[in-house]
């Protein structure tokens, strides 16, 4: 069970430096969802005797971040009519050469925090932090909404592995809330991407300068 | 019963509004939620119940210190939408009234969060509330400011997540059952793993800080107060953001029975300076009159994480700020809002002369102005008063200098700033713009009001209020 879980983390971490190093916003949007789905399935590997409410988080995380997530996501990047991410912020070699250090930076800190017996020797928070910091990199690195969102989503992605540690001890309705409000949160930006699209013809968040003192 | 009213009866009026048909009449929603929130919320005030309604959600002595406050804020400011919305009767109202009431229902619900994971349900949800109510302009202006506050707000909210798994982990690490109450956290004190809690403490204080608008997490609040019309500034200022000091006051008690208080109020009390003393440089070159609010808005934030981070007298003059400042801070923002609407511009560069124009709202914002930069007799001052005595008693004398070098600091600015616009000769540009803006009563008085209120906290604090917060402080630090 553990070699299984270790494996989808590692898949994770893998698609974090994919999404760290491409320049195709379809293939970012993909790369953010799977990892969504991937991170979605862990509740029931973690638990050995899986009971129907882990079961109904897991189902409804790999839906919404599977499924509904890219779905809106894909929607917005026709409308504006962009396929690929020019002149990042942060280079996409940059990038990956952060996302890499950022990695091995968290294997080291996961070993100073004290955990308890069934948790230690997973990787949950590696790749948690992993994640973290790929989310935070493509956050500030990245000149186009939509990227942003998908790092914010990715930053999303980290910490909801490590909401895993707790996945015994938080009840059902706040891992529904948790989850409705992200949905929530994803189509409110949808919105806001829309109306930027409109109001300066571009998703380019550079030109957005009007405000500053 | 009556807390969950509280929260029931502004969502049920947000639903109603939602499919009200008529947009004249839709507006009067507001007051009316709004005074029945407030006269519920002032008699629990006066009855508290004796027990919280659950171990999750109830009317405890910290949400008694602080909710009627947003209560009455959300009153004044209600009572002064009314008028505004026939103003901007070329947008249609459906969103922007049902959104203020959900708001009205979120933090009621923030408020009395008695649960890690609620309260972040909760605040995670006010943050996206405001979403719609920021943007009500339309302009490209308000986009950007909208982006910028969900891009901001999005990661400081995620953090706050991840803090309080953090700070669920340190329970489960110390042979708890995974009890995410405060309640629970607190009785567990000192077995809360230590690394695990001076993680989730700078997570957690971090992405509620954000929302507070603590420097450095500050950057969203210029871009979003300076565009959004003063209503939505006020409720921003006077309410979302107490939720955050809220949130931080009950997780600092968690910290405090962990043992790890002296950490916790060291951060807070450095946080709380660099925050007065960032607002207080801005202030200084600032041009807009609505992002200065902000600005000044951070100022008193920082001023509430200092008074918290002195103790019980500390925190006890800390709730009487967020009274004081949120009731002044309120008619400063819409009398701020007059002032914009009448010129067509928020710069100081184009405006001025407004005491010509609207002589009242004017004559409000200077006043306003004086009272949000704790002149006497006004409110903050007073309870600033109370802060900078506990800093002295604590033996926090140079920060207390620190304190009062930034509050000289602000007042300059923002005096220079306020009378800029205020003196002098009207613009050619604005007199061109034409009519004169009428400065009826429904625009007037709210601001007026919470004026009279702030002079009445300042002068005569009700035993009642006093009794609140003394009340919330021992549950912030309980006796040993």
């Amino acid at each position: 069970m553990r070699e299984t879980l270790n494996l989808l983390i590692g898949l994770a971490m893998g698609l974090n430096l994919f999404a760290l190093g491409t320049n195709r916003l379809p293939a970012l949007i993909r790369a953010m969802s799977l990892q969504g789905a991937a991170l979605g399935v862990m509740p029931v590997l973690l638990e050995l005797h899986p009971e129907w409410r882990v079961a109904l988080v897991a189902l409804s995380t790999v839906v919404v971040k599977g499924f509904v997530m890219p779905r809106l996501l894909r929607r917005a990047m026709r409308a504006a009519k962009i396929e690929h991410e020019i002149e990042p912020f942060i280079g996409f070699v940059s990038s990956l050469l952060l996302g890499a250090g950022g990695t091995i930076a968290a294997l080291v800190l996961a070993r100073g925090l004290p955990l308890l017996p069934e948790h230690s020797g997973s990787l949950l928070i590696p790749g948690a932090l992993a994640s973290i910091i790929t989310g935070f990199i493509l956050l500030i690195g990245r000149a186009k909404a939509i990227s942003q969102v998908c790092g914010y989503l990715i930053l999303e992605n980290g910490i909801f592995l490590f909401g895993m540690l707790l996945v015994r001890a938080t009840p059902l309705l706040v891992e529904a809330g948790i989850l409705l409000d992200i949905t929530v949160g994803v189509f409110v930006s949808g919105i806001i991407v829309d109306r930027i699209q409109r109001a300066f013809d571009s998703l380019d968040t550079r030109k957005l300068t009007a405000l500053k003192e | 019963m009556n807390e969950v009213l509280l929260i029931a009866i502004p969502a049920a009026g947000a639903a109603l509004a939602a499919v009200w048909p008529n947009d004249r009449t839709r507006p009067w929603f507001l007051p009316g939620i709004g005074l029945t929130h407030a006269v519920i919320c002032f008699w629990l005030l006066a009855h508290p119940p004796p027990v919280p309604f659950s171990e999750w959600l109830g009317f405890d002595p910290l949400a008694r210190a602080v909710l009627p406050s947003v209560s009455l804020l959300f009153l004044a400011c209600a009572a002064y939408a009314v008028r505004y919305l026939e103003i901007r009767k070329e947008r249609s109202n459906r969103v922007f009234v049902a959104t203020l009431l959900g708001i009205l229902a979120l933090l009621s619900l923030g408020q009395q969060a008695r649960h890690l994971g609620l309260l972040w349900i909760a605040t995670e949800a006010v943050t996206l509330a405001a979403v719609p109510l920021l943007h009500f302009n339309g302009t490209p202006r308000a986009f950007e400011a909208t982006w910028k506050y969900l891009i901001v707000g999005g990661t400081g909210i995620a953090l706050s997540l991840l803090g309080s798994f953090c700070l669920g982990y340190a329970s489960i690490y110390g042979g708890g059952g995974g009890d995410l109450t405060f309640t629970a956290l607190t009785a567990q004190g000192a077995s809360l793993s230590r690394p695990w809690v001076l993680t989730a403490w700078v997570l957690l204080l971090v992405g509620y800080g954000t929302k507070m608008g603590l420097a450095p997490m500050h950057t969203w609040k210029p871009d979003a107060y300076g565009e959004a019309p003063g209503i939505v500034g006020a409720i921003l200022a006077g309410g979302v953001t107490t939720v955050g000091f809220t949130a931080i006051l009950r997780v600092r008690a968690v910290i405090g029975a962990a043992g790890q208080g002296a950490i916790a109020d060291r951060t807070l009390l450095a946080i709380g300076l660099f925050s007065m003393l960032v607002a207080a440089l801005f202030l200084l070159g600032a041009r807009n009159f609505k992002r200065m609010l902000a600005y000044s808005s951070i100022e008193h934030m920082g001023i509430l994480a200092f008074g918290a981070s002195l103790g019980r007298a500390g925190a006890w003059g800390a709730l009487f700020h967020v009274w004081t400042n949120s009731i002044t801070k309120g008619s400063l923002f819409l009398s701020a809002g007059n002032i914009r609407r009448a010129a067509g511009s928020a710069s100081a560069d184009e405006v001025r002369g407004m005491s010509a124009l609207t002589p009242r709202s004017a004559a409000l914002f200077v006043t306003g102005m004086f009272a949000v930069t704790a002149c006497p007799p006004f409110g903050p001052f007073f309870s600033e008063l109370k802060i900078v005595r506990a800093s002295f008693e604590s033996g926090h004398v140079r920060s207390a200098g620190l304190l009062l070098g930034c509050l000289l600091l602000a007042f300059l600015g923002l005096s220079r700033l306020v009378f800029a616009i205020v003196d002098g000769r009207p613009r050619t540009v604005s007199k061109a713009s034409g009519k004169t803006f009428p400065e009826t009563a429904g625009i007037i008085l709210p601001p007026l009001i919470l004026l009279g209120l702030s002079i009445w906290l300042g002068l005569f604090t009700p035993a009642v209020l006093r009794d609140a917060w003394t009340d919330a402080v021992a549950q912030i630090y309980p006796a040993p």
